[in-house]
């Protein structure tokens, strides 16, 4: 139950996928028959790509995933002496990369979140500067699921003149995406968070919006992205982008947020103390946070690992260790209510058997850490045990 | 006696990527034991880089990228389920935080007992129980078993005398011991090297020991407090002071008495015609006593903050051999309750050096009897 981290690639995209491996194997660059071949399949996929997001197929670049579109947006279209503005709960490879370029003479403005994790576009106004050149805000947080209000800043965005880019790697296949509703210039979303596999991503770039590109060389998606496409990954992403965007129609995706809310309310009525992270705030139908006072979500996720059953808490920092969340902290959580806090989140592989087992697990696995946590010094082993 | 030990019950291993532990991991799991591993992520080795004097990337200290992906590698090699757990609060208030101020108070703090009793076989042993382990074990040389005669449990000395560990785990409580398991107790170095081969953790079998404070590169204390406080927005406060002899005839002034340790004779600042030793460091007024090698010795010691191992409490007074610091050899003694939480230890021969800050470990035979902090 960890989808909002990675998802299976459905049977549906390793299908299309397969060719790729074994007949159509050319360099989409090149120009005899199997390189044409090739260059036809990247072309098939970036048109299901551009559906899913409301654009022209020229707009899409396809990425290595979420981290290098993030990246490409932000270092692509500022320079020395801008600003930026970006929010408190924006995913690592926009605040990491915010803090690299304020090292590089870059100003950037950082705004806070509300209790249920929204960010308020009035701050977003108020933090305009003569000399802002970009507005980084995801749409939907990989926390808490918390839905944010990209329209209304991509209207101050363009009131302003400044370019707005949005990290919808966790909306992308959960909510309907439309980059002209959004009002933004640059858009990332990532494969494997939607069904296809790790290592391939794409990139929304309005026409007319300039990029200085990432990676240097050859004239690969038209000089926004230099290196030979990745056929197989590029594929499935595009395989994956039409059924995600035939989920909206189709019931998988209220299939999922049924699931969602029977787990959520099935949880907290079986847990006291307990509640729902980011309530009172619009969110993508896959993904529950919940906070379960008194018990350290790092046991309880270990806990429930070894019984077979995968959650998330925070953000794992280079050792694997569980760093307090970012994202709840600046939503005002107490350090003892994010620290007893963790991810549910689901995909479209998910069934009712998962969710009855977690059902199962977590109530017991909960009340275990509750009984053991404060009293455990007082109850020595039974001598010659 | 015995050590309680069942056949395939979960057991906790608390990996920190050198070769004792991953061995004690390969053991058990050959036994038949459901093994979890386990790492402490205690402290950011890179928080204080950039700060003067300390290094940018430090390479093979605890907690550091490399220890937690060897100890990631041998729970793979071993097919065990194997998590790292961030402790790095706990430790920095319960460690480093008294370390530096045992330091500032002119005491000389030995932080791995601390990290023993606050951290390994307090907080992880929480861990190990919540997720379903009901035993901890480590990669320390030590024994421990249960007496039925006495109905308490007991640490002992290892069968390796040279790698004994024991003065670092004195402050064990009966329920902690109870949940530990030292698998290395009755094995010499040589074979739990030859024992990591044997399973297949051929790297790690070759990996030297780690000897220094893992937080302190280098084993530079007094740059690590300077880099600690200057990352805390904290001022070094001024302890600088006067440098006297027990006499009270001032001598000359010392920078601070965080740079000094009792028994120091190097880095003082004085000339004179004897060799000169730091005998005592008075927090209070700021002064570090001086004086020739013979006055260094002590015929008694107090220690406070005790803790009982193989008696419930000491009622009368005791033979015992002493061990005031890590590479000391114990010396006769006998120790008579002080105080409600105080001992008072006669030593049959003075000793040298004896050290505020240090823990003093109680020995009878191989078992340890208590210990406590040296006042």
């Amino acid at each position: 139950m960890d989808s909002n981290a990675t998802t299976p690639v459905l049977p549906e995209v390793r299908d299309a996928m397969r060719p790729c491996f074994e007949e159509v194997f050319g360099n989409a660059s090149s120009i005899h028959y199997f390189g044409r071949q090739a260059r036809a399949a990247v072309e098939r996929a970036r048109d299901c790509v551009a559906a899913l997001l409301g654009c022209r197929a020229a707009e899409v670049v396809f990425t290595s995933g979420g981290t290098e579109g993030d990246d490409t947006a932000l270092f692509g279209v500022t320079r020395p002496g801008d600003h930026i503005i970006t929010s408190a709960i924006e995913h690592e490879a926009v605040l990491k990369s915010a803090h690299v370029l304020e090292s590089r003479c870059v100003e950037v403005t950082i705004v806070g979140v509300d209790a249920r994790g929204l960010i308020d576009p009035g701050d977003i106004r108020k933090a305009l500067r003569p000399n802002t050149r970009l507005i980084s805000v995801m749409m939907a947080n990989n926390e808490t699921g918390v839905l944010q209000p990209v329209e209304e800043i991509g209207r101050i965005a363009q009131e302003a003149g400044v370019l707005f880019h949005t990290d919808a790697v966790q909306a992308a296949g959960k909510v309907p995406i439309d980059v002209k509703a959004i009002g933004c210039h640059l858009l990332s979303i990532s494969g494997h968070k939607m069904h296809a596999p790790q290592g391939i991503g794409a990139l929304f770039v309005s026409k007319g919006t300039l990029l200085q590109p990432l990676l240097y060389g050859g004239n690969h998606e038209r000089r926004r992205r230099a290196g030979t496409e990745n056929l197989p990954g590029i594929v499935g992403l595009g395989k994956a982008a039409e059924l995600a965007l035939a989920g909206f129609t189709d019931g998988s995706v209220e299939r999922i947020r049924a699931l969602r809310d029977r787990l959520e309310q099935d949880l907290l009525s079986q847990v006291d103390e307990s509640g729902v992270n980011g309530l009172g705030a619009p969110r993508v139908p896959n993904t529950s946070n919940l906070h379960l006072d008194h018990v350290e979500g790092e046991a309880l996720i270990i806990a429930l690992d070894l019984k077979g059953l995968a959650i998330s808490t925070g953000a794992a920092c280079s050792s694997g260790a569980v760093e307090p969340s970012h994202v709840l902290t600046a939503m005002g959580l107490k350090p003892e209510h994010a620290r007893a806090s963790f991810r549910l989140s689901l995909g479209k592989h998910s069934t009712e058997a998962d969710i009855d087992l977690a059902l199962g697990l977590v109530p017991e696995t909960v009340a275990r850490l509750r009984e053991l946590s404060p009293v455990y010094k007082k109850q020595p082993l039974a001598a010659g045990r | 006696m015995r050590n309680g030990l069942q056949k395939s019950e979960t057991i906790a291993v608390a990996m920190s990527g050198g070769v004792d532990s991953s061995t004690v991991a390969a053991m058990l799991r050959a036994d038949g034991h459901t093994v979890v591993g386990l790492t402490m992520q205690l402290w950011n080795q890179r928080r204080l880089s950039g700060h003067e004097g300390m290094p940018e990337q430090v390479q093979g200290r605890c907690c550091s990228i490399d220890d937690v992906y060897d100890a990631r590698r041998v729970a793979e090699t071993l097919d065990i389920p194997y998590y790292v757990v961030n402790h790095e609060e706990r430790f920095e208030r319960d460690v480093v935080r008294p370390f530096v101020s045992e330091y500032l108070s002119g005491r000389t703090p030995i932080p791995c007992s601390l990290c023993n009793n606050h951290l390994k076989f307090d907080q992880l042993l929480i861990v190990a129980r919540q997720i379903g382990a009901d035993r901890i074990a480590t990669g320390h040389y030590a024994r421990n078993e249960f007496c039925e005669r006495r109905q308490r449990w007991i640490l002992k000395r290892p069968a390796d005398k040279a790698k004994d560990q024991t003065y670092f785990l004195f402050g064990l409580t009966q329920d902690q011991l109870s949940r530990t398991m030292f698998p290395l107790g009755e094995m010499s170095k040589p074979e739990v090297r030859e024992q990591a081969r044997q399973k297949g953790l051929n790297v790690l079998a070759e990996k030297p020991d780690s000897q220094e404070i893992c937080f302190v590169p280098g084993g530079d204390y007094k740059r690590f407090i300077d880099a600690y406080l200057a990352d805390q927005g904290e001022a070094l406060p001024d302890t600088s002071g006067e440098m006297v002899t027990t006499s009270g005839e001032v001598v000359g002034r010392h920078g601070g008495i965080h740079n000094f340790t009792v028994g120091q004779r190097k880095g003082l600042g004085v000339a004179t015609g004897n060799p000169l030793y730091v005998l005592e460091i008075r927090g209070d007024k700021r002064q570090v006593v001086v004086g020739g090698g013979d006055e260094l010795l002590s015929p008694s010691m107090r220690v406070k903050k005790l803790n009982w191992v193989s008696v419930p409490a000491l009622d009368a007074p005791m033979r015992v051999q002493s061990k005031i610091r890590h590479r000391h050899e114990p010396a006769w003694a006998t120790i008579e309750m002080a105080g409600p939480d105080e001992v008072l230890a006669t030593f049959d021969a003075p000793q040298r050096a004896v050290t505020p800050g240090q823990a003093a470990v109680f020995y009878d035979g191989d078992e340890v009897v208590g210990g406590g902090w040296i006042a």
